[in-house]
């Protein structure tokens, strides 16, 4: 135990003099979740309150065929910029971003309104890109309406009651509370926290293994009388204490992130304060000891410090594909799933950043999972160094 | 004392070692001498415990390395042919490092530490980090490092290496200080010069065996060669058939 805890203290405290270690335990991985978060979060916010503020803008042509038309257009809102274009150039327009919508309206237009035909409208847009698709919608909406108002007006000339042409009424209830609307933005928030723990062991765990080999202190440290459990130990538990200081800041800077992003202005509310962080980090803590364990045993294996970065990246990736199944197969929190580490610690976050009620038990067997997994491999990484190919 | 008997080792289909027996005495010093890939190594690497032998026992002071591992190695300084330092650590903090983990308490460790630094030379960079250091400064913090805990018996596998003439003299007079005490010094090299001018004894080795295990002198008188070098390639002809 004293050996554990001679190693630990010298793990910690020379990682601390390293600026590799401190820039990607204590800067990069914590940081970087939170602040691409938080940018994207900002720019879908005022793309969507933009679009829906600004006007509609409509390049018409053709307009003095249908003066009532375009008379209901600018009342709507929309700006019309009026150009005198053929099909092909309309087409060609798009196609080149120089109008993002045009409205043409054909010579037969006005002789089959009179006539109470339909008369043809041609949209062209492009529904390929997702800003002008946007624009075309509103059109298709406007002019829907225009064109309903219409009917229901030639139906009262007629003595009909417009009420038969609507023979039924489709009413919409969105169930979505503002804090699971802000679930699908806030999903794949979990996913950065298990990163920041990841990151900020990845050093030390190659600094304790496969750094400890390059630089030709190992046989020397493998020649003193001390249990090769309590090497091991000792270096995933100085992992552990720098992936609690990630998490930690992690948290800390996304509480911060979101005291700064008005995601109330989308109809949302983020259940992030400063308890749900505390809960997060509960939630996270079991998973701190497997991704130590887990990265110390990958990294033992490796000769050289190249080496060991190459295979940890990819380790950083393994937490990643339990939580894309779960979001491809929509899975929800189920007390089965809570054995699966990472994908239990995401769907018990997401719970709580829905403000849904969590089950003790599941807390308890998703720690529990997680814990046994780390056991079984520090138990392996100590088997691995008993070995004698550990010299290399 | 350092004792290997019918020591063996193979990896694969390499027979490393096979069959090595000898003896390193108290306040002696035994160099082990052989060509590249002759089984240096691997017969220190067995004889300080990190190699296990297929066959035979290595014991220091009488106890067994196999058996009771801690103890045999508790009375064992080891300095590897790899004896690369924590950059980011000061040479103190090196030495002590180890002297911890060697169950040193923290008084003790204090002041054979600051005798180290005086009988090294090491004063002036005690307090610096390892990352800069010099081969020779850093052979010094390695071999204070395998002396803190004041073992009896020292390994040193090809110690000169890299070092520069000052220091290879330095470290000459650290192992007759060494021997003067009572310690035994047991290193290997395949630096003729260094093991005729330091050694009580050589043990030649070659493909895995024992070749010969003698006086320097006697060594030399036995092959009626003028000099070691010309004795060792004679030793190493009568098994090779090297001409």
């Amino acid at each position: 135990m004293r050996a554990l805890f001679i190693v630990f203290c010298k793990e910690f405290l020379e990682n601390l003099r390293d600026r590799r270690t401190l820039v990607s335990a204590l800067l990069f991985g914590p940081l970087f979740g939170p602040v691409l978060f938080g940018l994207m979060v900002s720019r879908m916010l005022n793309q969507t309150v933009v679009e829906s503020d600004e006007p509609l803008r409509l390049t018409i042509s053709g307009g003095e065929h249908a003066p009532g038309l375009t008379r209901f257009l600018q009342a709507q809102g929309v700006k019309l910029i009026v150009a005198k274009l053929t099909e092909q150039e309309a087409r060609a327009a798009v196609r080149g971003g120089r109008a993002q919508v045009v409205l043409i309206i054909p010579d037969e237009y006005a002789p089959r309104f009179i006539a109470a035909m339909p008369a043809p409208v041609l949209l062209v847009a492009d529904s390929a890109d997702s800003q002008t698709r946007k624009v075309a919608d509103r059109a298709r909406l406007i002019l829907g309406s225009y064109a309903s108002g219409i009917a229901q007006l030639r139906l009262q000339a007629r003595g009909v009651s417009p009420l038969l042409a609507v023979p039924v009424a489709v009413n919409e209830l969105d169930v979505a509370t503002p804090t699971g609307r802000a679930v699908v933005v806030l999903g794949f928030m979990t996913y950065f926290v298990l990163f920041a723990v990841l990151m900020g062991g990845l050093y030390l765990a190659i600094d304790s293994t496969a750094g400890e080999r390059e630089r030709g202190s190992l046989e020397a440290l493998l020649s003193l009388p001390v249990a090769r459990s309590s090497l091991v130990g000792g270096k995933i538990l100085a992992t552990c204490a720098y992936m609690c200081i990630s998490l930690g800041l992690s948290l800390t800077a996304f509480v911060c992130v979101f005291r700064f992003v008005p995601l109330e202005r989308l109809g949302m509310s983020a259940n992030l304060g400063a308890g749900t962080a505390l809960t997060f980090f509960a939630i996270c803590l079991p998973f701190v000891p497997l991704g130590a364990a887990l990265m110390t045993f990958v990294a033992s294996f490796t000769r050289s410090y190249r080496e060991a970065q190459t295979y940890l990246t990819a380790v950083l990736l393994v937490p990643t594909l339990p939580i894309a199944f779960a979001s491809i197969y929509s899975l929800r929190t189920q007390s089965s799933l809570m054995l699966i580490p990472s994908l239990s610690q995401h769907l018990l976050m997401t719970s709580v950043l829905k403000d849904e009620p969590i089950a003790v038990l599941d807390v308890c067997v998703s720690a529990a999972a997680s814990l046994t997994v780390a056991l079984a491999l520090m138990v392996l990484t100590a088997r691995h160094w008993r070995r004698e190919t550990m010299l290399g | 004392m350092i004792e290997a008997s019918h020591l063996s080792k193979r990896f694969g289909s390499v027979e490393a070692v096979r069959d090595i027996s000898f003896v390193a005495r108290d306040g002696e010093i035994t160099g082990i001498l052989g060509a590249n890939g002759a089984g240096k190594s691997t017969c220190l690497r067995m004889l300080y415990g990190v190699l296990t032998p297929d066959g035979g026992r290595a014991s220091i002071d009488r106890i067994d390395m196999l058996g009771e591992t801690s103890k045999a190695r508790a009375h064992l300084g080891v300095l590897p042919h790899a004896a690369g330092l924590y950059g980011n650590l000061t040479a103190r903090e090196n030495i002590h490092y180890f002297g911890s983990l060697q169950g040193m308490a923290a008084d003790r460790l204090r002041s054979r530490t600051a005798e180290l630094a005086r009988i090294l030379g090491m004063e002036s960079f005690m307090e610096r980090r390892a990352k800069g250091f010099s081969q020779g400064q850093r052979i010094k913090v390695a071999l204070a490092r395998a002396l803190v805990h004041d073992p009896g018996n020292i390994v040193l596998d090809e110690p000169t290496n890299g070092l520069d003439v000052m220091a290879i003299r330095n470290l000459r007079d650290m192992l007759l200080a060494l021997k003067a005490q009572g310690r035994c010094v047991l290193f290997s090299s395949h630096v003729m010069q260094e093991v005729a001018a330091l050694c009580d004894r050589v043990v030649i080795i070659g493909h895995g065996r024992v070749l010969a295990d003698a006086a320097p002198q006697s060594i030399r008188e036995r092959s009626g060669a003028a000099t070691l070098e010309e004795a060792f390639l004679q030793v190493l002809g009568d098994t090779e058939g090297v001409s």
